[in-house]
């Protein structure tokens, strides 16, 4: 990020839209911190609010006063203006305050939340949880599009590659053998990683031997999945009469959920949903510490110097992209025999979509990714505990569909670069063609 | 292995019979690869159908039937194919400028719920319908206009990608469109005494006069998208802007050298791709709907890319490519009925015809067309690759 902004920097007419982009970020935290000091804070309720820790009865947690800790994030904004525009010199603290401007903005919406409700508290470490959980998909999803991306091959099928994943993977588990056996499920799940390698393999072949636009490539297997899925729906799983099975089954690990208070809540979750941090760890092991994800990192970013280098670039990238496509098909499982245990047409609802916005807002990156797809999951976790908080303002229940278009919003700001640019690699969506 | 590639070879010498057959009764040479994936898909919904223990030739003679069987059925294909036209069109016209624009299904969006908004504003019902239906429309056209140059503006401003912004803005119309309709406090745009969510029904002086009382209603619509196609097609051809937006199109940086101004080129394309596809929400809504619900242009979008790609991006063969698709979805409720065959065969035939056109090196290979000009739609030429 810095070498590139170093780099942009010096060609002059675009160092300039740098130091405009940190000014308005520091006038955007400006208006916000007065608005808080001077808006917020006085108008909202002034009774004391608890966070918990536990589900009732008599849980732990902690009280507070709303409008202490919103002037206290009001401060925080206003200082990260003022150092937006501070001398030099103090221009080093400027960076880590934004940053930590930006995190501050989700304990903001907690209080905020909990202060327009009726209710006077709420467990936040399921409401953690919760966006956990519902990031697993979206996390999965953005490694995908990590490993295609970063190899070369634009992934816009991920949304088809996780529906193909989570119907053929529900079909086998529906057909073959009886609807309470977890052996079944297990080798369904397994089917489901099959079959997204295999849609990402038709990727793969179209876009690296055919040469077809990459973005096409990717409509195509949108509309097939959905297509295949939805005549397997009818002609295979209706058929077989077994419309919903048993699903994967909570465990807790082994220590860490012995911890007292939030032990039982962080580290009891379901197979796929773990299966999930080793993805993204293996993925960032394996893509920045090991010389065939340097290989792949250079398909990426200059597929002509890899080959002068002795890359099989060709070969990478079919690696890379039918990886990408078992993450995906992993995905596909959470859906019908994690999250739910069945298929319906469409289940995937645009998740393949919202990954590759995650992995755009976090930049390329393995962590960044997870980051955004977090971000995905706890406003959609926090729009549905808002509904049931029952939060108004001023009469009026805050939309959560406000809350899941937040999201977006914010990729969009990212992408237009408006707060710290998003530069995806550069030979990305570039066919290869070997050299003679 | 050997016996495969013998049938490789039958079959390759088979297709290129059929391709002697057509080349000399008809001269259509750059429509060849389009036709040609047609019949494979159509070949590979065979299979499948055989696969789930249905005769094919049943099945598609009923599709066939419901597509084509009856003055009903006709007017009803046709009724389903017009959003698809514009749709299709708005896609072409991006490609054409060198676009991407994946947002028409939120483009649609936006039209819609900007021409229903228009149409049940309490003082169209004084209007008189010469007034109010152009009203109407041309408020979903700007809609979409207005939607679709936002991608534009960003690509030129900041160099944020089309294709990621459209995808977001998708999402986020969707967002907005959904709240509009479903908020009952307040109330926005729902129809407070409707079940459903949906907004209130448009002034019966803004509906589009009908043509035929088919399933769905055929209605005038049809001749504003269709004259739509050959204005684009004019414009493209004959004027000093279409030869900009191909220009831009083929080579953005020769375009500047060459004094066109880019950036105005690439905002106005995306405008006028995000009103195209607001016509044709506007125009659902006007003649078929009567009102706005979030799901009424589910994949239309996404449909749009790939008959714009089947009518290699040329404005007047993408009316008959929608005709295709839009009377392909009306006949399927036939097939399902008769041959007892799920309409996502015709989702799959769909998706092979897109396959089989982007990738028309295999098309190529089987039926032994050569390759007459750059398909837009690709990178690069892919005999390197091959």
């Amino acid at each position: 990020m810095t070498t590139v902004e170093h780099a942009v920097g010096a060609t002059g007419a675009s160092g300039r839209v740098g130091l405009n982009r940190q000014s308005i970020t520091g006038l955007v935290f400006g208006l916000l911190g007065i608005a808080l000091l001077a808006g917020v804070a006085p108008a909202i309720s002034g009774t004391s609010r608890r966070f918990n820790f536990e589900p009732p009865p008599d849980p732990a947690g902690i009280g507070f006063h709303p409008p202490t800790w919103v002037v206290a994030i009001g401060v925080l904004f206003l200082l990260t203006a003022v150092l937006g525009f501070a001398p030099p010199e103090a221009r080093r603290w400027a960076s880590p305050a934004r940053l930590l401007s930006a995190l501050a903005v989700i304990p903001l919406l907690l209080v905020l939340s909990l202060a327009l409700s009726d209710n006077p508290s709420t467990n936040i470490v399921n409401l953690f949880n919760e966006s956990l959980v519902l990031a697993t998909p979206l996390a999965l999803g953005a490694t995908t599009g990590l490993w295609c991306e970063r190899s070369g091959i634009i992934n816009i099928g991920i949304e088809g590659t996780m529906l193909a994943g989570a119907g053929i993977g529900y079909m086998t588990y529906a057909t073959i053998g009886d609807a309470q056996s977890t052996g079944w499920l297990w080798f369904s799940i397994l089917i489901s990683v099959l079959a997204g390698g295999l849609v990402a393999a038709l990727l793969a072949v179209l876009s690296i031997r055919f040469g077809v636009n990459q973005i096409v490539g990717g409509v195509v297997i949108n509309l097939f999945a959905l297509g295949l899925t939805g005549f397997l729906r009818s002609e295979v799983i209706v058929k077989t009469g077994i419309t919903t099975g048993v699903g994967t089954s909570e465990f807790g690990l082994p220590l860490l959920s012995e911890i007292p208070v939030i032990g039982d809540q962080l580290f009891r979750g379901k197979p796929i949903y773990w299966m999930m941090y080793l993805v993204v760890i293996g993925t960032w092991l394996v893509m920045f510490r090991t010389p065939w994800g340097l290989r792949v990192r250079s398909c990426g970013e200059n597929p002509h110097a890899a080959e002068t280098l002795g890359v099989n670039v060709v070969r990478i990238r079919y690696q890379s992209v039918i990886l990408g496509g078992l993450i995906a098909g992993l995905a596909g499982a959470w859906f019908s025999m994690e999250s739910q245990t069945r298929f319906e047409d469409n289940m995937t609802n645009a998740a393949g979509f919202i990954a590759l916005a995650a992995l755009i807002f976090g930049k390329w990156t393995p962590w960044g990714a997870f980051g955004g797809a977090l971000l995905f999951g706890f406003s959609r976790a926090l729009g549905t505990r808002l509904q049931f908080l029952g939060v108004e303002v001023s009469g009026f229940e805050i939309p959560s569909e406000f809350l899941q278009a937040l999201p977006f919003i914010v990729t969009l700001v990212v992408v237009a670069g408006a707060v710290g640019r998003s530069i995806p690699p550069a030979a990305a969506g570039q066919p290869f063609q070997r050299s003679k | 292995m050997n016996g495969a590639r013998n049938a490789n070879a039958g079959i390759g010498r088979a297709a290129s019979q059929i391709h002697r057959v057509l080349t000399e009764a008809w001269r259509l040479q750059p429509l060849y690869v389009s036709l040609y994936a047609i019949l494979l898909s159509f070949v590979v919904g065979g299979v499948l159908i055989s696969i789930i223990g249905v005769n094919p030739f049943t099945a598609y003679w009923a599709l066939l039937r419901g597509m084509v069987g009856g003055g009903d059925e006709i007017a009803g294909s046709v009724a389903r194919s017009v959003p698809f036209i514009g749709s299709a069109l708005a896609l072409a016209f991006a490609f054409r400028a060198g676009l991407f624009n994946i947002g028409a299904e939120g483009q649609l969006l936006a039209g819609g719920i900007t021409a229903a908004y228009v149409g049940a504003l309490s003082w169209m019902s004084d209007l008189p319908g010469i007034v109010a239906i152009p009203l109407i429309l041309i408020a979903g056209t700007m809609g979409g206009a207005i939607w679709g140059g936002i991608p534009g503006v960003l690509r030129t401003k900041t160099g944020a990608h089309e294709v990621i912004s459209t995808i977001m803005l998708n999402s986020l119309v969707l967002f907005g469109v959904r709240w509009m309709v479903n908020s009952r406090d307040p109330v926005v745009l729902r129809d407070t005494e409707s079940t459903v969510p949906r907004t209130d029904s448009i002034s019966d002086t803004a509906v589009l006069p009908e043509l035929v009382d088919s399933q769905p209603v055929l209605h005038v619509g049809l001749f504003a998208l269709v004259g739509i196609c050959f204005v684009v097609a004019f414009v493209l051809k004959r004027t000093t802007f279409g030869f900009e937006v191909g220009t831009v199109g083929l080579n953005p940086h020769a375009s500047h050298y060459a004094g066109i101004n880019v950036n105005r080129v690439i905002v106005a394309s995306m405008a006028a791709s995000g009103a195209f596809a607001g016509l044709a929400a506007a125009s659902e809504i006007s003649g078929t709907n009567g009102f706005f619900q979030p799901g009424t242009f589910f994949l239309m979008g996404f449909d749009g890319i790939a008959i714009a790609l089947l009518a290699r991006t040329n404005p007047v063969a993408i009316i008959a490519a929608a005709l295709l698709w839009g009377s392909m979805l009306s006949g399927a409720p036939l097939m399902q009925q008769e041959a007892d065959v799920s309409i996502d065969v015709v989702r799959i035939i769909q998706a092979m015809v897109l396959l089989f056109v982007a990738a028309d090196a295999i098309v190529r290979y089987l039926f032994r067309v050569r390759e007459l000009d750059q398909s837009p739609f690709k990178a690069t030429s892919i005999e390197g690759a091959v």
